[in-house]
Parts: structure tokens; C-alpha cells; sequence
């Protein structure tokens, strides 16, 4: 937790600007609001909750690469209590009311995590997961996401190479991505203000347990969870076999496609 | 008889063990268990004991033979970046390796004792440090179930202090890695693979029955050498 030893800035200075949280977010505070009163005062206040959403088909569309029983306790049981104690830890603080991307990127506290990041990171990372997979997916990318990945990686074999490295290295519970990186330094918290064209470029990363890319500035384009609560009931200890299946039969190379289009125009925003 | 050389030698070469003889490393291998696997159940599954002994305890007893031969080579090449690069292999394959062959230790059958309350010294310094045996199951259940990610959660004895200790570690990290006077007396492991086919998320209810199986007379055993 923070202490109170820094002054702090109200948090709508982190949300002013476009450069918000890629400053420092030392200062923020993590406490409750004090709402004494708040009955007598009037009518409660509506507190926006985030909704655990499902995935974009049905549960056993994934069958039988990945079973309706994985994707009941998975999506039905995990990734819904990671919404549902957000919600809880989230009501009547400063953090109520903000996107869960910016509630991400200030709980992260530079690496100093606060209580709700855990819950929103990993209730960011499963919508990410269920949108980077689909029914008849895997195969390969086409159009300037291929370009792209056989500029940056060599060739596709070679990318698909090092993202089942990435995911099967991944000491613990963790997720293995594709991103597009904008930033110049290969470190966490590294901002460069001014990046080059050759800045701009795919890059495979993992992380370890919640965290997400988005924290070091990326731009997450594909995740594959490998939490073993991701794999066990279909693959037990066979880690290899479901990140062979994920990238040849699951992954929504649509879904990476329209991603990296979007961050392209963010990225171009920001300039 | 050339043939057969041939033969013999690509089978033994095959084997990591026979090439750390002959360099004369130490090899680890799976250690068995001191029951059977399905001698644990109701609290323990049969299907968990055995996957978690010869899957995932023998993965991490290959893999850590494996980097320490890697590790053997770069010492005797002088090649330090590869010294530095295998300490995280080492450090969870290593722990890995550890952290089960104490765990199933940790656990027997309830015929064979298991859950029954510690006696002697143990039985005193728990009372002393944590106010009761229940006291201390609660908490270690609550920094269990509070673990994020994958795991271990211990009792711990610091020697030096003479003290118990409560303390989790991350992923394979060995309860040493939290203090060079600390010996594990018994460790709980909280990764899902421990639990996930009988409990799926429930990581509460697992680490509930689990005390129905807990060794208590290894971890007194282990405190009163330490501790004498």
C-alpha cells in the first residue's frame, strides 16, 4: 500500500492528460471515501460495476480443443470472481468509476502493487483470452500482420517458435503475449517520450501471474493463458500440448489483426 | 562388437545421468513415495498424487539434472553469461525438487498418523507463538488462499531466532529463499496442478481437508533436531 508520507494529488491529475498514467503513480493513495452520512443525504450513488462478460460463443464451441467443463469453471467460476471481488474491493474508493484499463495502470504502482490490481488485471486478461481464441481458429495470419511478424520475427514458423517458448518458460502462473511495442527501452516502466519508426515493432513478452503488457506501455495483440486452471482438466501437466493446440486450432488471427490496427491509430495519436 | 559399443553407448548417451557420472556430478532423482497414492483419499485424490509425483515432481528432477549439467559445462568452459542465465532454471527446477520431496514428506495416510496433533516441543512453540494448533492452521489457511498465482505456503523454523514462522514463497521458490536461518517443517503447496482436478477453484476447501493428512511427527522430528 502506499503511505501517506507522499502528498497526494487528487486522481483526476493522472486522468487529464494523455500522457496520464505513464507518469509516476507514486502518489497515488489507495483508501476508501468516507461516505458518512451518505444515506441521510439522499438516494445512494449508483456505482458503475463492471459485468462479467462472456466469451463470443458459446462454451463448448471450443470443444473439443477446449472442453465446455474447462470453460465453465474457467470463464464461469475464475474469471467471474476476479469481476466480482473488483467490484468489491473497487466500491466507494477513487477507483470507482474508472475504465479497468486505468485502474490497472494505477494499482500496478510501478511494480508496488496495490490490493485491487491482482482482480482487475486478471478480469482484463480473461476478456483478452476469449477474444484472442475462437471456434476453427489457429493457422495462420494473413495480410500486414504477416508482414509484420515475418519483418520482426523472420518468418511466422519463427514467431509461433518463440511465443510457445515464451508460454511454456513461464515460471508459475502467468500469460504469454504478442504486442506492439512503440516504446524504445526493453524494461518495464520504460517511457520514451519520442520513439523512432524502428521503435515500432511486434515483440513476444510473458508475465508473471496478473500482469499485463499494458503496464509497461504496449499494446497487447494475442494471449494465451497459461494459469494451469487454463489447462489442467483438459491437458493435466502437459503444458506443451495446450499451447500446440492453442496456436493450431484456436487463435482468432482476425481478432490479432483488428487489434493491431487499432493500436496503430493510438500509437499515431499520441505523437 | 563395435556395433554393440555403438548401440550401448548411444542408449547410455542418451541418458543425462550416465554423462553427469561420468564427470562425476551428483544426479537427483524421483524420490518414492512413503505410501501409496491413493492412500491419502478422501483428502488427496489418487489421480492428483500421481500425476504431482511422477509428472510434475519428475519434470522438475529432469529438468534441474539438466541445468546443472549445462551449468557443469559453462564452469569448465569459463563461460560466466551462461552461469548467470541458468540460476533461474536452477533456482525453480532446484526448488521444484525441494519443495516436493519435503511436501510429501509432509503428508500420511490417517492410519499411519496423519493428522494427528503435534506433540512434545512443537506441540509447546505453536501454542507459545501462534496461541493454538487451530490458530495456525487459520492463518496458514489465509495466507494460503491469499497466494496469488502459484506457490507454497510454510511453517518454518528460524533457527537462529529460535522462532516459528508463517511465510509463503512464489512459484518454486524454496522457504530458505526468505532467510538463510529458515528450515522448512512443513510446506503446503498452493499451485492448482496440487489441487485442481478434485477442487477445481476452490483453493480454500483443499487447504482445509489437507490437514485431515498432515505429518506432524516429520515436522516435530525436523524441529526437535533443529531445536533441541
Amino acid at each position: 500500500m502506499a503511505t501517506a508520507a507522499y502528498a497526494t494529488p487528487p486522481i483526476s491529475a493522472f486522468l487529464t492528460s494523455q500522457e496520464g498514467f505513464r507518469g509516476s503513480t507514486r502518489g497515488f493513495q489507495w483508501k476508501k471515501i468516507e461516505r458518512k452520512c451518505l444515506r441521510k443525504a439522499g438516494p445512494p450513488k449508483i456505482t458503475a460495476k463492471f459485468d462479467l462478460k462472456p466469451p463470443p460463443y458459446p462454451l463448448d464451441a471450443l470443444e473439443p480443443d477446449m472442453s465446455r467443463n474447462t470453460m465453465e469453471y474457467h470463464w464461469g467460476k475464475h474469471h467471474r470472481a476476479y469481476v466480482e471481488n473488483l467490484n468489491k474491493q473497487i466500491v466507494g474508493t477513487e477507483l470507482d468509476g474508472m475504465t479497468l484499463e486505468d485502474i490497472i495502470r494505477v494499482t500496478y504502482n510501478n511494480g508496488d502493487l496495490l490490493p485491487p490490481f491482482n482482480n482487475a488485471a486478471q478480469a482484463w486478461n480473461h476478456d483478452f483470452f476469449w477474444e484472442s481464441i475462437k471456434p476453427g481458429g489457429g493457422g495462420e495470419p494473413s495480410g500486414e500482420l504477416l508482414e509484420l511478424i515475418i519483418r520482426d520475427f523472420g518468418s511466422f514458423e519463427q514467431f509461433a517458435k518463440e511465443f510457445k517458448a515464451a508460454a511454456a518458460t513461464q515460471f508459475g502462473s502467468g500469460w504469454a503475449w504478442l504486442v506492439y511495442k512503440v516504446n524504445r527501452l526493453n524494461v518495464g516502466n520504460a517511457v520514451n517520450p519520442r520513439p523512432s519508426e524502428e521503435d515500432k515493432k511486434l515483440v513476444v513478452v510473458k508475465s508473471p501471474n496478473a500482469v499485463n503488457p499494458l503496464v509497461w506501455d504496449y499494446y497487447p495483440l494475442l494471449t494465451l493463458d497459461v494459469w494451469e486452471h487454463a489447462y489442467y482438466l483438459d491437458f493435466q501437466n502437459r503444458r506443451p500440448d495446450f499451447i500446440s493446440t492453442f496456436m493450431e486450432k484456436l487463435v482468432s488471427w482476425e481478432s490479432v489483426s483488428s487489434r493491431l490496427e487499432a493500436a496503430k491509430i493510438q500509437a499515431a495519436e499520441r505523437e | 562388437m563395435a556395433l554393440r559399443t555403438l548401440v550401448t553407448r548411444k542408449a547410455l548417451g542418451n541418458s543425462v545421468a550416465f554423462r553427469q557420472q561420468l564427470r562425476g556430478l551428483q544426479t537427483h532423482t524421483l524420490p518414492d513415495l512413503p505410501y501409496d497414492y491413493g492412500a491419502l483419499e478422501p483428502a488427496i485424490s489418487g489421480e492428483i498424487m500421481q500425476l504431482h509425483h511422477q509428472k510434475h515432481h519428475q519434470t522438475y528432477v529432469t529438468n534441474f539434472n539438466k541445468a546443472l549439467e549445462q551449468l557443469d559445462d559453462a564452469i569448465n568452459k569459463g563461460d560466466s553469461p551462461t552461469v548467470v542465465k541458468l540460476q533461474s532454471a536452477i533456482k525453480f527446477n532446484g526448488g521444484g525438487h525441494i519443495n516436493h520431496s519435503i511436501f510429501w514428506k509432509n503428508l500420511a495416510p490417517v492410519r499411519e498418523g496423519g493428522g494427528e496433533p503435534p506433540k512434545g516441543s512443537l506441540g509447546w512453540a505453536i501454542d507459545n507463538h501462534f496461541g493454538s494448533l487451530e490458530a495456525l492452521v487459520q492463518k496458514m489457511n489465509a495466507d494460503g488462499a491469499g497466494l496469488q498465482g502459484s506457490g507454497w505456503v510454510w511453517l518454518g523454523l528460524d533457527k537462529e531466532m529460535k522462532r516459528l514462522v508463517v511465510e509463503t514463497t512464489a512459484n518454486q521458490d524454496p522457504l530458505v529463499t526468505k532467510g538463510s536461518s529458515l528450515v522448512p517443517l512443513l510446506g503446503i503447496d498452493v499451485w492448482e496442478h496440487a489441487y485442481y482436478l478434485q477442487y477445481k477453484n476452490v483453493r480454500p476447501d483443499y487447504l482445509k481437508n489437507i490437514w485431515k493428512v498432515i505429518n506432524w511427527k516429520y515436522a516435530s522430528d525436523i524441529y526437535e533436531k533443529e531445536c533441541p
